[in-house]
């Protein structure tokens, strides 16, 4: 089927385009900075020491996981409104950066916590309600994937993504409910809600416009590449089709 | 929509009468759970006893996929989502029709899980309202989410790994409430379980109402 690939029509032999190798760039730059005034510029904290410095990727990177969650919900509510297959790209494509996202804030926040709370997980809110995302957006990006009609796949997911933000809201309700009748949430109160300024701050903000340009680049391509998987599905129909038409008449 | 979910109530649960599927199969392995906790836990230790509402429900919980796996395969067969579909029956009441009919086995497994639990973790059972208050609330939960979901893992290859995925995570809310309305109530404090049995009654709404919406459009394409 490489023909179908190689047909295609001039400038659709890469995702990329001028709009988006220039947010490409700044991206880089971004993250460039980002390293710069995070692991060199930026003091170590008081009481965390160096291991603060995670937090300038891990506190954007759970920002923009949270945004994506809610591209999906109304992508996934625009699709089952206006039948608009544009939005169900949206939300599929942001689904899978946010499951990506998700999982950097697991990992971030994990090693965060190793030096120090002095273990990897502890069963607080904010960390046991996160992972249960990372599993619903699991549970999402398989129904998206299944081996299933298009059809199909498009519309159980888009009520899954449609229910994903208000399970998200219930699941943290009940798990900061669930911990806090048995112990306050101390844990967090001397991290990130503590003071920050100066060049910590900065460098706090650094993070969020370098992580919000990946996150940009990302899901443009992504929804530019899930357009084209449709694309090819299409002409592999269209073309199977055909072929089988083909072969009833004489030749 | 009543009565057509009062129609489809009655044949999946006539259904179970005559074949017995939920009594001769999912009943057994809910206490087969039960046991198998006790294997796991070291019984004398008492970790049982402590433990009785999270395993308990964890079984229930378990046996609850089973039940409602059973609830979408006997419309699989031999076209019968296509004589559901041509029915003329309200989509939103063939929807409450397996909710019902799902709580319906569910509660009846539940009580003679109680009696289990009583006998073979001898915990002690106290605070009947709450615990039967929660009961009903959690099941309505479990079945609403549970066939919302079950229609949308319905007719795929993957129906049986992909409803667990999709579901479990969803119904943590659920279990975490309902094992904390049980402890408040076998620790002989219900008012601290009220609250839980409040956050039940809304996800039990806010799926009822999906499912009520939603079915209609997942039952026509399947």
């Amino acid at each position: 089927m490489t023909t179908q690939l190689d047909a295609a029509p001039e400038g659709l032999d890469s995702t990329g385009s001028r709009g988006t190798r220039v947010l490409g760039v700044l991206a880089i730059v971004g993250l460039a900075a980002l390293a710069l005034f995070g692991l060199v510029l930026s003091p170590p904290d008081a009481s965390q020491g160096e291991v603060v410095r995670i937090l300038y990727v891990h506190v954007p990177s759970a920002t923009f996981a949270y945004i994506g969650c809610f591209l999906t919900t109304i992508g996934s509510a625009m699709f089952l409104w206006r039948r608009s297959a544009w939005w169900e790209l949206v939300a599929y494509a942001s689904a899978e950066i946010a499951t990506v996202f998700t999982a950097i804030v697991l990992v971030t926040g994990m090693i965060w916590g190793r030096p120090t709370w002095g273990v990897f997980w502890v069963w607080d809110a904010r960390l046991t309600s996160t992972a249960m995302l990372l599993l619903l957006l699991l549970g999402y990006l398989a129904v998206r994937r299944l081996p299933a009609d298009h059809d199909v796949r498009t519309k159980r997911s888009a009520i899954i993504g449609l229910l994903l933000v208000p399970n998200v809201i219930i699941v943290r309700q009940s798990v900061q409910w669930w911990r806090t009748l048995h112990q306050k949430p101390t844990l967090l109160a001397n991290g990130v809600g503590a003071k920050i300024e100066g060049l910590m701050l900065f460098s706090l903000f650094i993070g969020f416009i370098a992580i919000g340009l990946v996150f940009a680049w990302l899901l443009i391509h992504r929804f530019r590449l899930a357009w084209l998987e449709d694309q090819l599905d299409d002409a592999g129909l269209d073309a199977a089709i055909a072929e089988r038409r083909s072969e009833g008449e004489p030749s | 929509m009543i009565r057509d979910a009062l129609l489809i109530a009655g044949k999946d649960l006539r259904l179970e009468l005559r074949s017995r599927v939920a009594l001769n199969q999912v009943l057994p392995f809910a206490l087969l759970v039960l046991v198998l906790f006790a294997f796991a836990l070291d019984p004398d230790k008492s970790v049982l006893t402590q433990a009785t509402p999270g395993l308990y429900w964890i079984a229930v919980l378990f046996s609850a996929l089973l039940a409602l796996q059973r609830s979408f395969a006997i419309e699989a067969t031999d076209g019968n989502r296509d004589a559901l579909r041509l029915s003329g029956l309200d989509p939103a009441g063939i929807f409450l029709g397996k909710v019902m009919a799902v709580s319906a086995q569910l509660l009846v497994l539940e009580a003679l899980l109680g009696v289990g639990v009583a006998v073979l973790y001898t915990s002690r059972i106290e605070g009947w309202i709450l615990l039967a208050v929660t009961s009903v609330v959690a099941t309505a939960s479990i079945a609403a989410a549970g066939t919302l979901y079950g229609v949308l893992a319905a007719g795929l290859r993957v129906r049986e790994t992909l409803l667990p995925l999709l579901l479990l995570p969803v119904l943590a809310p659920v279990l975490i409430g309902s094992t904390r309305a049980f402890e408040a109530a076998l620790n002989g404090s219900p008012s601290e379980g009220w609250p839980w049995v409040g956050l039940m009654s809304i996800f039990a709404s806010l799926y009822v109402v999906a499912g009520i919406f939603g079915f209609g459009p997942l039952l026509e394409e399947s």
